[in-house]
């Protein structure tokens, strides 16, 4: 195990530092050494190659985070942050302000940004606040409240696409492809700091999801606080998935398939399992980043498309191939 | 004066309107055995779940070893008190060593690997039980018997000097009931746990018992020792149904079988 986990990291390593050369052109070196210089190639990889393959990076680990730690405390191979409505309720942010114009008003680009973290919150809050009426924090009534929110929100997103301009029903559908166009630096600052909380909120209860995954009578059996422990999961991924969401637009599948193939790698510990998968998913949203942006070069495709490609046939792949991950 | 290990006061529990349980008060011996029986629907695991606060009672109050179970701090209490639920190990394919090893969870921080004193705690666990060489064994690949004692491995691996076990022998077939109750039997006589076993079938661990509990529609139909218990007028008014009553060639307590016809 121990070798697959260095030849995963040295592989992302590699990926990491040759993300941001590759592109529609390919960066000299020497441009990496001058980052403050009017060169176009040092312009070009300093203000928007490297922050954009960053912003994939803290993403990809956040969204696998999230993945990780539902997956294990749900028990469920589906269940993702997702499922709970939160990329539903930052499209319904998005869709609102760009149906209602609020977007042109000079905020610089955060009105999007803002719109859709507000979203997400908006369906955690919902969410939780359906799931604590009952005494158990019961994790199918999670999941169930989640897909609910999910259906409301689609109706209201398809309405205001439906009553808006065509610009503007443009923009709504492009948002929800998913994409890291509006990669910047100042992306980073809304996303590592979530990033950051959420790894460790999830982080300091890795043994609590071991115990969980096996059962959660068990794992009160042992000592843990399951209905604590749940709710903090609950909320310090939702907060890393609204963040990075609400850059990155839905990505589908980062965080669903990353933690499965790292379970197949590294095994089901989270305190190995939780790192290695949020490597993983930033190296693989990295990777997938640079292919959508130079495959059909000067066009760039949005990222959701490569990923949610790539997803639904792995997806059938895990399924018939490991059935033991899960086993119901 | 010897402290019991649970003293159980009035203890009460209704949900939506239902009494789950009610007015139930008895006192368990630190070593004793004590096996809780009754219908389907009496409120057997809800009074197991209550000793493990995983069901918090309306009324009544509980203590463990002399202190209020209310204010007992979640590890304190695992480090005390294992509980064995039903449950068939679903989840993830964890090994039954790493299954095991998880059951140190009270004495570890987020982070800390096992220490010496863990991993010793984990060996003995593991050859009390007879499942050390499961150790590499995924869950999924093992058998009902097999399962239950890695379960108890990890409930003894826990630490503490009580254990709770809902129904360990159902679902097992004849040879492996006998491992589990030979195994509980060895904890008890031999290692002087304090079990509290809840058990539907009355030939599993009544036997063994120091003492029997029969609850009845959430209440206590009988309280006393295994004889007491296995009558056949008493076991009729509990079950509402008759019993044959037949001695073993062994001698201890008699074999108890249903009537078939008599019942409505």
């Amino acid at each position: 195990m121990r070798s697959r986990i260095i030849l995963l990291m040295s592989l992302s390593v590699l990926i990491i530092l040759a993300a941001p050369m590759v592109g529609m052109h390919i960066l000299p070196w020497t441009a990496l050494v001058e980052p403050f210089s009017r060169e176009p190639s040092a312009v070009i990889l300093w203000y928007i190659r490297i922050p954009r393959v960053l912003v994939a990076f803290v993403g990809g680990a956040g969204l696998a985070l999230g993945g990780a730690a539902f997956q294990g405390m749900f028990r469920n191979p589906l269940a993702t942050p997702y499922t709970l409505g939160v990329a539903s309720g930052a499209a319904l942010g998005v869709a609102f302000v760009t149906r209602f114009g609020i977007m042109m008003i000079p905020a610089g680009g955060w009105i999007v940004p803002i719109a859709a973290f507000a979203g997400a919150l908006l369906a955690v809050g919902v969410v939780w606040g359906v799931a604590r009426l009952r005494p158990d924090f019961s994790t199918t009534v999670l999941l169930l409240a989640g897909v609910a929110m999910t259906f409301f929100f689609s109706s209201l997103i398809l309405f205001l696409q439906y009553t808006a301009d065509l610009g503007g029903s443009f923009r709504i559908v492009r948002w929800l492809m998913g994409g890291l166009g509006e990669a910047r630096w100042e992306a980073l600052a809304l996303m590592v700091p979530a990033v950051a909380v959420g790894a460790v909120v999830v982080g300091w209860r890795a043994r609590d999801l071991d115990l969980l995954m096996v059962d959660p009578e068990i794992a009160a059996g042992r000592g843990v606080d399951v209905v604590r422990t749940r709710a903090a999961i609950f909320l310090g991924t939702s907060l890393v998935v609204a963040a990075v969401v609400s850059v990155c637009g839905p990505i589908g599948f980062v965080g669903m398939m990353a933690p499965h193939i790292c379970r197949l790698l590294v095994g089901g510990h989270h305190r190995v399992l939780l790192p290695v998968s949020m490597v993983f998913g930033g190296t693989f949203l990295v990777a997938c980043d640079t292919v959508a942006r130079t495959i059909l070069a000067p066009v760039e495709l949005p990222v959701g498309v490569i990923t949610a490609f790539l997803g639904g046939p792995f997806f059938l792949w895990l399924l018939v191939r490991h059935r033991s991950i899960f086993r119901h | 004066m010897v402290v019991a290990v649970f003293r159980l006061n009035g203890i009460g529990v209704r949900f939506n309107g239902a009494i789950l349980l009610d007015d139930i008060s008895f006192e368990l011996g630190g070593g004793e055995f004590l096996t809780v029986v009754g219908p389907n629907g009496a409120g057997k695991t809800t009074l197991l779940r209550i000793l493990y606060w995983l069901v918090k009672p309306t009324e009544g109050s509980i203590e463990l070893e002399g202190k209020d179970l209310a204010v007992i701090d979640r590890r304190q209490l695992a480090r005390t008190v294992s509980y064995v639920p039903q449950t068939d190990l679903g989840g993830s394919d964890f090994t039954v060593r790493a299954f095991v090893e998880m059951a140190r969870y009270p004495y570890l921080g987020p982070w800390e690997p096992l220490g010496t004193g863990d991993h010793e705690a984990v060996e003995q666990a593991m050859a009390t039980t007879e499942v050390v060489h499961l150790g590499d064994r995924l869950f999924g690949t093992l058998s009902g018997g097999e399962r239950q004692r890695t379960l108890i491995a990890a409930a003894v691996a826990q630490g503490g000097r009580v254990l709770l076990l809902d129904e360990p022998t159902s679902y097992l077939d004849y040879r492996h009931q006998v491992q589990v109750l030979n195994l509980l039997e060895h904890l008890h006589r031999d290692l002087g746990y304090t079990l509290v076993v809840v058990t539907h079938d009355l030939n599993a661990t009544v036997g063994y018992s120091d003492s029997v509990l029969a609850l009845k529609n959430g209440r206590i139909a009988f309280a006393g020792t295994p004889m007491g218990l296995l009558d056949g007028d008493r076991l009729a008014a509990i079950y509402e149904n008759d019993f044959e009553l037949v001695e073993r060639t062994g001698g201890g307590v008699p074999l108890v079988v249903p009537s078939r016809g008599t019942g409505s």
